[in-house]
């Protein structure tokens, strides 16, 4: 009997093999991905020290960010102003318009679809710079001159994106509201005192904004903490970069919405 | 790039970011404080204001001519003390009466102004004297209640 199961043996135990083998090296990324978030923080302070550096990066991840973020909020708050009225008016409620985009915007949408774009705009090219200096041996190339790369060339563009992110944020939900204005108010002629009215007894700064800036400042850490890791880790080939651009968008898209799940089941919990 | 074009960018990308964040704060939430410009205030006294909010609209004949600038509780005759901000270009008798109003039957709640027959305008911080409260459907309906019950009663 034990003989004419031989191959299928071998086969289950390859398989475990193979099982145990992954778990290991996802460990061990994991493990990998702590130290080097925790060695970009210990070092961040040449980031300040010399904000130049850090300056630079705001400009290539935050500044020209601008456009996209600026024309996609545009465009969202018009279409939830647009999508938002349909349905309001069905119930004669159209004055609730200015309530329905703030807080969507300034809850949700302003945060998450932000971050979403400033993954694939800024974090994909975070990670493909970083991952050419590693394959072009610049990385080392520094070690060679007794210049830390983490400190000269990760940690400034972390601080970049902290900082990028938040603002970036709160640019897309005025660009939003301000969109949902023009649709609302001045296109189909919703009463723009209660449009503003409304809004403004029903969005709380405390609870609604600040709330949606600190989604914000979450959602930057995590996109350019996996940016970075992707890009230092990265096979120094061109298919390891492109993998690793590939693995950032992906990987920070689903990690900002999980975490956008986490952070509103403990921020709107006890809100009616 | 030059060093100096890059640090004006950047510049004018956290100056563009915190005015966001302060039209969020002071436009968009309730931190705002109201214009006084071309207009004048009145202020009437309700029993009840109902779901009245601060900023709602002050209507006649369903044109919107003012603002609700503030609402306060005075108590020493326990009403609610309600300013009207109303526009310049609106001149109202000095016995107009206001009453609270809804749009709908669920919609928001506004203050409705009925035009009399003085000759004398209303001037700023001048007194609505005639007032109208909010209907409070929960006492409507109670009300009926109680009459149908009453009507229904052995005599």
């Amino acid at each position: 009997m034990s003989t004419t199961f031989g191959w299928e043996r071998s086969v289950l135990r390859r398989s475990i093999e193979n099982l145990g083998q992954r778990t290991i090296q996802g460990v061990w990324r994991i493990g990998f991905a702590a130290r080097f978030f925790l060695a970009t923080l210990l070092h961040s302070g040449t980031a300040f020290r010399r904000f130049g550096l850090t300056i630079r990066e705001i400009y290539f991840s935050g500044v020209l960010s601008l456009i996209i973020i600026l024309v996609s909020g545009l465009f969202v708050g018009m279409v939830l102003g647009l999508q938002g009225y349909e349905t309001l008016q069905t119930y004669g409620s159209e004055e609730a318009l200015g309530v329905l985009v703030a807080l969507s915007l300034v809850r949700e949408l302003g945060p998450v679809v932000a971050a979403l774009l400033f993954a694939s705009r800024a974090g994909s090219a975070i990670t493909a710079e970083i991952g050419l200096m590693k394959a072009t041996e610049q990385l080392s190339a520094m070690e060679m001159m007794a210049v830390d790369p983490i400190a000269r060339v990760v940690a400034p563009r972390f601080w970049a994106g902290v900082i990028s992110m938040p603002l970036l944020a709160a640019l897309f939900s005025a660009m939003g509201i301000f969109g949902g204005y023009l649709v609302g108010v001045q296109l189909i002629g919703v009463d723009e005192g209660s449009f503003w009215s409304q809004m403004q007894s029903a969005v709380d700064f405390e609870q609604d904004i600040l709330n949606g800036v600190i989604k914000s400042v979450v959602f930057g850490i995590a996109i350019t903490a996996i940016a970075l890791f992707e890009g230092y880790d990265a096979p120094p080939t061109a298919e390891g970069v492109s993998g690793a651009t590939t693995r950032t968008v992906v990987t920070s898209s689903l990690v900002v919405l999980a975490l956008d799940f986490v952070l509103t089941a403990f921020m709107f919990r006890g809100l009616n | 790039m030059s060093k100096t074009v890059l640090d004006l960018w950047v510049g004018l990308f956290v100056i563009a970011g915190v005015a966001a964040l302060l039209f969020l704060a002071l436009k968009v939430g309730s931190m705002s404080t109201v214009n006084t410009s071309d207009s004048y205030q009145v202020i009437a006294r309700f029993d009840n204001i109902g779901g009245l909010k601060s900023r709602a609209p002050v209507k006649s004949a369903g044109v919107v001519v003012g603002r609700v600038a503030d609402i306060s509780f005075d108590n020493e005759t326990f009403e609610a003390a309600v300013t009207l901000r109303l526009d310049k270009r609106y001149a109202f008798p000095k016995d107009t009466t206001a009453a609270i109003m809804t749009s709908g039957l669920l919609g928001e709640q506004y203050i409705g102004l009925e035009a009399g027959g003085d000759s004398l305008k209303l001037k700023d911080k001048d007194r609505i004297l005639i007032t109208q409260s909010a209907v409070v459907l929960e006492n409507l309906i109670g009300q009926f209640l109680y009459g149908k019950a009453q009507e229904g009663a052995p005599e």
